[in-house]
């Protein structure tokens, strides 16, 4: 993927040369600070009127935090911004909207208890007579819901709605401001390929509009389909910026992973497949006819130790349900689990933990990360739990399992104290494999664990589970990117309609498009 | 120097200083502390006492609160205290007697733990919002301690029961080493164990303390079922000083002091990190309120309108967002400055 040929972009070189002269967003040498990390250091970027820009970087690069000190969110400690030649210093998101500058954030941010239309018009609702004016906001919002392409109620609650849908609501949300700038941070991460052309489509139309917008994602594939411009930052400081037309991928991904060689990128261990089970091997978990209304039709499975099962199908396919099954995160209503041939309780996470079962949300940030409190806690928490309040772990003890690991895994900063909330995804999510790790698992369940993380992250976690299979570790990884259950997987199980549709060995003779069939089709003979 | 002044407690303690100053400038000698029968006399060693009860329930409090919930019942089990305790007394043959006064704290306590339990089944096992949870029992709780006492007030003389309050130990109030020995004990088993940890984790985000195999239901149903113990505690140590089981006025708004105790100590009502230090001071300084309030000569009629302005300006001064404000005026003039 990343050895492509640079994609000609005819599109992008004749738009950079009509650019105007003056960017409409300026900003110099921005410096912030967190407690315990300096996020960005001396940081130039600009964002011209018609264009879009993106903005690349490995996790904790300070992507985020370069938005969000334009949006006023985190106080910068020197530098300046202007907007259209003024120098200007936002209070906080809404005073940046106010002037223009719309955000959807990487994590969506709406109210799930309200409407979609007022999800929509909040902050600019219609008024008539004091009062809201209902019927026209949802009229209102239903223009917008359209130039989305998307034809739902506008009166029905926003929790209803899937992960995509509500993410291009927040994006019809961000352009009711007439917005002269739109930042997109990472919006793509949790849409399937029809949905991303939609707002592709959507975004294009914008720009020829003359809206500058500010694009993060970690997908190559869409930096080059989008962007005309891109800006590449590295542990908080500027690296480059290029027209995409003149950056080919292979160069891009070396400016964004420092002290990494061309030949290391993206490079991961090819796992010795099918071999790793022996023939006599006992499985370690046996489910047989498990399944719950409304999530997962019955199903069987079997996992043995030291292989890895992958799990391919589309967002709302299953298979996170079927891993939450397995670590007793939702009851199941029928069928059983065997653990070592004997039959198992696994109706809650306790249980399983108890097990020696692990299982890593896709919701990283609703169920996996504990803000406020730090590093060290948060790795500690699984191997607390298990013990209960009892029996704390002891201070010397707990300092060396999380030095071990924070080590171990690279997280940045190596500073146990911080705040897990500062940190940047990638790195929080290195701090939820820890807190794992760290109960020594004998199965780990890894729903979608490198969703929104930079290659360099990626890379790092996938040869991570090749070890921990190797080790005889059981793993099943779910990831919505095929590629990476090819390469992983001994065995792949397809997800389809909350059904188990097949279960296929991994060989030279499965590949992408054949996955992608069986995910379509559902058929597994063709 | 900007450290100190940053610290979460610097201005709680500010608070409390200021009021110990305003009192000793009225009167120079308050602070002073003579002995007396060996025992200890002065208006420290009274604030200490009063404190007692009121620090019990905001200890409770603090715990309820950093997981993400609330106890509005802790007045009503005060009363409920008091009335079991002074009914069980006097209905014994002996109201005198040491076994007496230790039968009626047993029952006591184990009642109000009962009901401190019942709130926490309904909140922790049955889902019910704890505001709403515990107003059932806020509400009921003084009809109970209405129909123990038989819509009478109790009087009852027991020299033991009434040590509680006004008793004294190596020079202390039996309340003040009673209440800051409970406030020690609990402060260590919070730190030392990792029951503070798990606590604050279930209270920042349930459901991934849930995924991460803590069980968040038993620790919410225990916080909840201390503090009604601790509540009943408290409720003995009113009843003591007054041996008289009043069902309507025992512990009344006490739940309303404990929650404010609890906030002016940092501890925020969104649940999560919580501070048991500054439990103490708050609950000092709203003891030490009334103290000044009497010294003052401040007339009864405005006394609640002067508690309010000390606890707005205490609050005010914690709120990290008027400091991003201030802070934030600070650097816009020194941009303008600049730009300029």
């Amino acid at each position: 993927m990343i050895a492509s040929t640079p994609q000609q972009r005819p599109t992008a070189a004749t738009e950079a040369e009509h650019q105007p002269t003056s960017p409409i967003v300026q900003m110099s040498g921005i410096t912030v600070e967190f407690p315990g990390v300096k996020a960005l250091e001396n940081v130039d970027f600009r964002l011209f009127p018609g264009e879009v820009h993106a903005l690349m970087g490995e996790n904790g690069a300070g992507k985020s935090t370069l938005i969000k000190a334009l949006t006023g969110v985190n106080q910068i400690a020197s530098g300046s911004i202007t907007v259209n030649a003024t120098p200007i210093r936002f209070s906080g998101p809404a005073d940046a909207r106010e002037n223009g500058i719309s955000t959807v954030y990487q994590e969506v941010n709406l109210c799930t208890n309200l409407t979609v239309a007022e999800n929509i018009m909040l902050g600019s609702e219609p008024r008539r007579f004091g009062g809201l004016d209902w019927r026209s906001m949802r009229r209102q919002a239903a223009v917008f819901l359209k130039r989305m392409g998307l034809n739902i109620d506008p009166g029905s609650s926003l929790g209803s709605h899937s992960l995509a849908v509500q993410q291009l609501v927040a994006i019809s949300r961000a352009m009711v401001v007439d917005a002269k700038v739109l930042i997109l941070d990472e919006p793509t991460s949790s849409l399937d390929t029809d949905e991303v052309e939609q707002l592709f489509a959507v975004m294009r139309q914008l720009r020829e509009d003359g809206v500058a917008i500010l694009f993060v994602s970690h997908f190559l594939d869409q930096i080059y389909a989008i962007s005309d411009r891109i800006t590449i930052l590295r542990n908080g400081a500027l690296v480059e910026e290029r027209l995409t037309g003149e950056l080919p991928q292979r160069e891009l991904v070396s400016l964004m992973i420092a002290g990494t060689s061309d030949a290391t990128v993206g490079q991961v261990i090819e796992r010795n497949v099918v071999s790793a089970r022996k023939s006599d091997a006992k499985p370690l978990l046996q489910a047989v006819g498990l399944g719950r209304k409304g999530a997962v039709q019955p199903f069987d499975l079997e996992l043995y130790p030291g292989e890895v099962i992958g799990m391919a199908g589309l967002l709302g396919s299953g298979r996170t349900e079927l891993a939450r099954l397995l670590y007793g995160a939702d009851k199941a209503d029928e069928g059983s689990i065997q653990l070592h041939g004997v039959q198992a309780k696994l109706r809650t996470p306790r249980q399983a933990l108890g097990h020696k079962i692990a299982y890593t949300s896709e919701d990283r940030k609703g169920e996996g990360v504990i803000g406020d409190l730090s590093v060290a806690e948060n790795i500690i928490l699984g191997l607390q739990a298990a013990r209960g309040w009892t029996r704390p772990l002891p201070a010397t003890k707990a300092a060396q399992v999380v030095d071990a690991y924070i080590k171990a895994l690279g997280v940045r900063p190596a500073n146990p104290q911080a705040l897990l909330k500062n940190l940047s995804g990638g790195n929080q999510q290195k701090v939820l494999l820890a807190r794992w790790l760290a109960t020594a698992p004998k199965l780990l369940l890894l729903d979608e664990p490198t969703r929104g993380i930079d290659i360099g992250a990626k890379t790092e976690i996938m040869n991570l589970v090749s070890e921990l299979a190797e080790q005889g570790m059981s793993v099943v990884f779910i990831s919505a990117e095929l590629e990476e259950v090819l390469r992983l997987s001994d065995r792949i199980v397809v997800m389809r309609d909350h059904t188990k549709v097949a279960e296929i060995p991994s060989s030279q003779d499965v590949d992408v498009p054949r996955l992608i069939e069986i995910i379509a089709t559902g058929e597994e003979n063709t | 120097m900007t450290r100190i002044y940053k610290h979460r407690l610097f201005w709680p303690l500010v608070a409390l200083a200021a009021l110990l100053l305003a009192c000793s400038i009225k009167r120079p000698d308050i602070l002073g502390i003579t002995v007396l029968d060996g025992h200890l006399f002065g208006a420290p060693i009274d604030i200490l006492r009063n404190s007692a009860p009121l620090l019990l329930v905001a200890l409770g409090m603090t715990l309820v609160i950093a997981t993400r919930g609330i106890d509005l019942s802790v007045g009503a089990t005060v009363a409920i205290a008091g009335a079991v305790a002074l009914t069980f007394i006097a209905s014994s043959d002996q109201p005198g007697s040491l076994g007496t006064a230790l039968g009626a704290i047993f029952v006591a306590v184990g009642l109000c733990f009962l009901l401190g339990c019942f709130n926490g089944l309904l909140v922790a096992k049955f889902g019910i919002q704890p505001i709403i949870a515990t107003l059932i029992l806020m509400t009921a709780g003084r009809g109970m301690a209405m129909l123990i006492t038989n819509g009478q007030i109790t009087t009852v003389t027991s020299a033991p029961f009434s040590s509680l309050a006004s008793g004294f130990l190596m020079g202390l109030p039996v309340a003040a080493i009673i209440a800051y020995g409970v406030y020690l004990v609990v402060s260590i088993l919070v730190r030392r164990t990792a029951l503070g940890m798990l606590l604050e984790s279930v209270g920042i985000n349930p459901e991934a303390s849930r995924l991460a195999g803590v069980k968040s239901k038993t620790l919410v149903f225990t916080v909840y079922a201390l503090c009604g113990l601790l509540a009943g505690l408290a409720g003995l140590i009113f009843a003591s000083n007054t041996m008289a089981a009043d069902a309507n006025n025992a512990g009344l708004f006490i739940e309303l002091d404990a929650i404010l105790a609890v906030v002016i100590g940092g501890t925020s009502l969104a649940g999560g990190k919580f501070n048991l230090s500054g439990t103490l001071i708050g609950v000092l300084i709203i003891t030490t309120l009334s103290l000044t309030v009497t010294v003052l000569g401040v007339s009864p009629l405005v006394t609640s309108l002067f508690k309010a302005i000390v606890v707005i300006a205490v609050t005010l001064m914690m709120s990290t967002r008027l400091r991003t404000m201030l802070a934030g005026l600070r650097e816009r003039r020194r941009f303008q400055e600049v730009s300029a």
